[in-house]
């Protein structure tokens, strides 16, 4: 069988380079049967990665150990569901995901209707260059196939703590978003390729890379958010963003795509931006090629080594090299060929996003600043520093900030020429009441929490800020409810979408200021009935158990969290899971949600206390508000979703006039 | 009763296993009575880096080293020095690797400024972008808006025979 995967991986990379080969020839010589060949060939090549996966998830689901990553990676003891979750779990069957994840993009791109010849033969062809290279990568350096002899009897697990349903997901939606930005890359390619000035491409070329980066936007945002999640169950330190370097990996790649789905929006309503969008385009992909290269490489899990794999590390950084230098090589020759497209003034929809993409860029460029500085700084130097949280909390807050500041003013423009007065006047509500929050915070957590107190005004300022706008846009309260009705069903999804993902990232920011400002903790070794108490909760240790779990044993507390206004008294498990497989013991958090808040209990050691009787170390911490900080981030992709369903995004404002002429 | 063996077995595995599996336990944190200066603590927690640890401040750490750590700054603390003796301290052991918030210096000029001029750069960039096609849009004078009637006026009956038919040259 791994024969047969083997076979179909070094298939899928002859079909690739057929599809990079026949899809720029025939480009060259404008001929369609040879396109035609290269589309085939894309098709083709997902088909056969999609049966070296099947192979891989069928290696993993039967525990054939004979396989060098099975025998690594499972145990015959783990449960069906986290067997084939370990197909990904490790660094040789992601490569392959992210590879099958790839070509099939590229099918659906070599599927594509509506895109004009060139544009379509250039685009095809340039994913299937990037997907050869990662095929390559793979069959060269990385190939899950390789069989270990002789087959051991029992294979070394997955990680336990990657045993969980959140991060069985984490990685396929995360490379959905990664791998889907090398499309926008591809078309921004096959843009600056084919582009020339005046030309009548942008706006039909922005209406595809516009969906493409919404989707990989989307996708990244509920991978993220998954993973975030999961450290702050899983870890059981109670924090949920670390700045680590791994997470900021994902972060770049966000932060780009943000950016690009905005200015994506200028290039196809207004044909401008072109050359910027072309970039941020490029720029995406680039930052999730350097996700895999930081992460893959082990650069960052050991901090005073380069690559503890060499020879993978070296392969990663010469595909980001080729990849990413040829693509600016190009944009940078390209560029000044660009039309500089519609006009607008300094204030205007347009400006708008252009400030919106200003701080999203450079917050993706301080990310990256923060997670590569203490390499370049060690090599430059010999002495090794450490960039953290607190110097984001000065670089990267601020920026964010502003950026807040002026979103609810964004969509209320006009395109083209905006009157920031009228602007003003139909904003002068939200911010009212979102100045009035803040003072209202002020008082109430004075002394000390101001920060806490503008991190609510700004969220109040974004959350009412989006409703503002979808009021104005259906005249609610201004005009007869007959006439709102009509409007909001008029309203086109995209719109929805947008005030959705605006009003998620209210939801986000108040979770997070009201989370970090005012979240309290405690611990204390205590023994059967004992008490803790951290906030307006006590947690009261009733019994602790062994039990036995599918692959794992466990001590699970009983704890019952009481209020202190003597609300209904909740029963909560929390456990210590210890595996024998791997010799690894794990956290599972007890949590309380309560409302919005969440009551979190980590069961620590087993001690004794000072009369020598049997105790446990019991963490109780009170976390408000911190639901908002996942739910937030989901009405986000949400939003995305929304936006993505709509029609007018696919089809072209000319073949509309016609067929609603035609009909 | 066939559980009860089954049972046995297991808690006496779990037992070893986690005798096994527990480095040697660092004893709860006792907090500072006093709360003003237990929240220094927590503070100064966050920006220091566990040293053994892959990417973790002292007070998310449950490793050994990190709770030694913890219980000396709150000595020091209690002893009265204040934050920056403290880090000095720290650095002076373990060298800035220890701060999560890298000291400002050449060395890290870029690091600390590079956000802000790139914010700057991309605002002056933008603004002359922006800036130069608007000004052709700008409307036209009434003396301007006359001489542009006259120009067209002129040109039609002067100059271009072929302005008055649907295919004027276009």
């Amino acid at each position: 069988m791994a024969e047969f995967g083997s076979f179909c991986l070094i298939l899928a990379l002859s079909l690739t380079v057929a599809q990079a080969g026949f899809s720029g020839w025939g480009r060259l010589r404008r001929s369609p049967l040879l396109v035609g060949a290269g589309q085939g060939a894309a098709v083709a090549a997902a088909v056969a990665l999609a049966l070296a996966f099947a192979v891989l998830l069928l290696a993993f689901w039967t525990s054939d150990f004979s396989l060098k990553v099975v025998a690594a990676n499972s145990h015959t003891d783990k449960p069906a569901f986290y067997k084939i979750a370990g197909a990904w779990g490790n660094h040789e069957g992601s490569l392959l995901l992210w590879c099958l994840v790839m070509a099939a993009f590229g099918a659906v791109l070599a599927g594509a209707r509506g895109l004009n010849f060139g544009l379509k033969a250039s685009a095809v062809a340039t994913q299937g260059a990037l997907t050869a290279l990662f095929v390559g990568f793979a069959v060269f350096t990385s190939s899950p196939f390789t069989r270990l002899t002789p087959a051991p009897i029992q294979g070394a697990s997955l990680n336990p703590l990657l045993q969980d349903p959140a991060l069985a997901f984490h990685p396929p939606l995360l490379y959905g978003g990664y791998v889907g930005l090398s499309v926008c890359f591809s078309l921004a390619v096959a843009a600056l390729i084919e582009g020339r000035a005046g030309s009548a491409i942008w706006p039909a070329w922005g209406r595809w890379v516009r969906p493409w980066a919404l989707a990989s936007w989307a996708l990244l945002t509920v991978g993220i958010t998954l993973g975030s999640f999961w450290a702050y169950y899983e870890l059981g330190w109670g924090g949920w963003w670390f700045w680590d370097p791994v997470e900021n990996a994902s972060f770049m790649p966000w932060l780009a795509a943000a950016a690009l789905l905005h200015s994506a929006v200028v290039t196809e309503r207004r044909g401008a931006l072109a050359g910027w969008t072309t970039f941020l385009a490029l720029l995406a992909f680039t930052f999730s090629m350097l996700g895999a290269f930081l992460v893959r490489s082990g650069v960052l899990t050991s901090v005073h080594a380069f690559a503890v794999d060499p020879e993978r590390g070296m392969a990663l950084l010469g595909i980001l090299a080729v990849a990413s230098g040829a693509a600016f090589a190009l944009f940078a020759w390209r560029v000044p060929k660009l039309s500089p497209g519609g006009s607008f003034a300094p204030v205007s929809r347009e400006a708008g996003l252009v400030l919106n993409n200003l701080f999203l860029t450079v917050a993706a460029v301080t990310v990256l600043l923060g997670t590569l500085y203490p390499l370049i700084f060690e090599a430059f130097t010999g002495e090794t520093i450490s960039v953290g949280p607190p110097y984001f909390a000065l670089t990267f807050t601020p920026l964010m900030t502003i950026a807040a500041l002026i979103l609810p003013a964004g969509p209320m423009l006009a395109w083209k020429r905006g009157d920031l007065r009228g602007v003003g006047q139909r904003l002068m509500l939200a911010a009212g009441l979102s100045v009035a929050v803040g003072l209202g915070g002020l008082a109430l957590w004075s002394p000390g929490k101001a920060l806490t107190a503008l991190g609510v005004a700004i969220a109040a300022w974004l959350m009412l800020g989006a409703l503002s706008e979808l009021a104005d846009r259906l005249r609610l309260f201004r005009a007869p409810a007959a006439e709102t009705g009509r409007r909001a069903r008029a309203l086109p999804l995209s719109a929805w979408g947008m005030t959705l993902a605006h009003f998620g990232v209210g939801l986000f920011v108040l979770g997070a200021a009201v989370e970090i400002g005012l979240k309290s903790e405690a611990g204390a070794v205590i023994p059967i009935g004992g008490e803790v108490a951290s906030g307006p909760f006590r947690a009261r240790l009733e019994a602790v158990q062994v039990i036995e779990g599918p692959n794992y044993l466990a001590e699970q507390a009983r704890v019952v969290v009481t209020t202190a206004d003597g609300g209904a008294p909740r029963t909560v498990t929390a456990e210590r899971r210890f595996f024998p497989a791997g010799g690894q013991t794990t956290t599972e958090v007890g949590l309380d949600f309560r409302g919005l808040d969440d009551v979190y209990l980590v069961l620590g050691e087993r001690a004794a206390t000072a009369e020598g009787e049997r105790a446990w170390s019991l963490r109780i911490a009170y976390h408000p508000f911190a639901r908002l900080i996942f739910l937030g981030p989901m009405i986000m992709a949400l939003g995305g979703l929304l936006s993505l369903m709509d029609r007018r995004l696919r089809v072209a404002p000319s073949v509309r006039a016609r067929r609603e002429v035609g009909a | 009763m066939r559980v009860t063996p089954v049972l046995a077995r297991l808690a006496a595995a779990l037992a070893a296993a986690f005798a096994i599996a527990a480095e040697p336990t660092p004893p709860p944190d006792a907090p500072l009575p006093d709360p003003a200066q237990e929240a220094r603590a927590q503070a100064l927690f966050e920006q220091i880096r566990c040293v053994v640890c892959q990417h973790e401040s002292i007070s998310d750490s449950p490793a050994g080293l990190a709770a030694d750590v913890r219980r000396e700054v709150r000595g020091q603390i209690a002893d009265g020095r204040s934050d920056d003796e403290i880090r000095a301290a720290l650095v002076a052991r373990w060298g800035d690797f220890v701060l999560f918030r890298p000291p400002f210096s050449l060395g890290t000029l870029v690091l600390w400024l590079g956000p802000a001029l790139l914010v700057l750069g991309f605002l002056v960039f933008a603004l002359i972008r922006a800036r130069r096609p608007v000004e052709e849009v700008d409307p036209l004078s009434a003396a301007e808006e006359a001489a542009l009637a006259q120009a067209v006026e002129t040109d039609r009956l002067g100059h271009d025979p072929a302005a008055g038919r649907p295919d004027d040259g276009r």
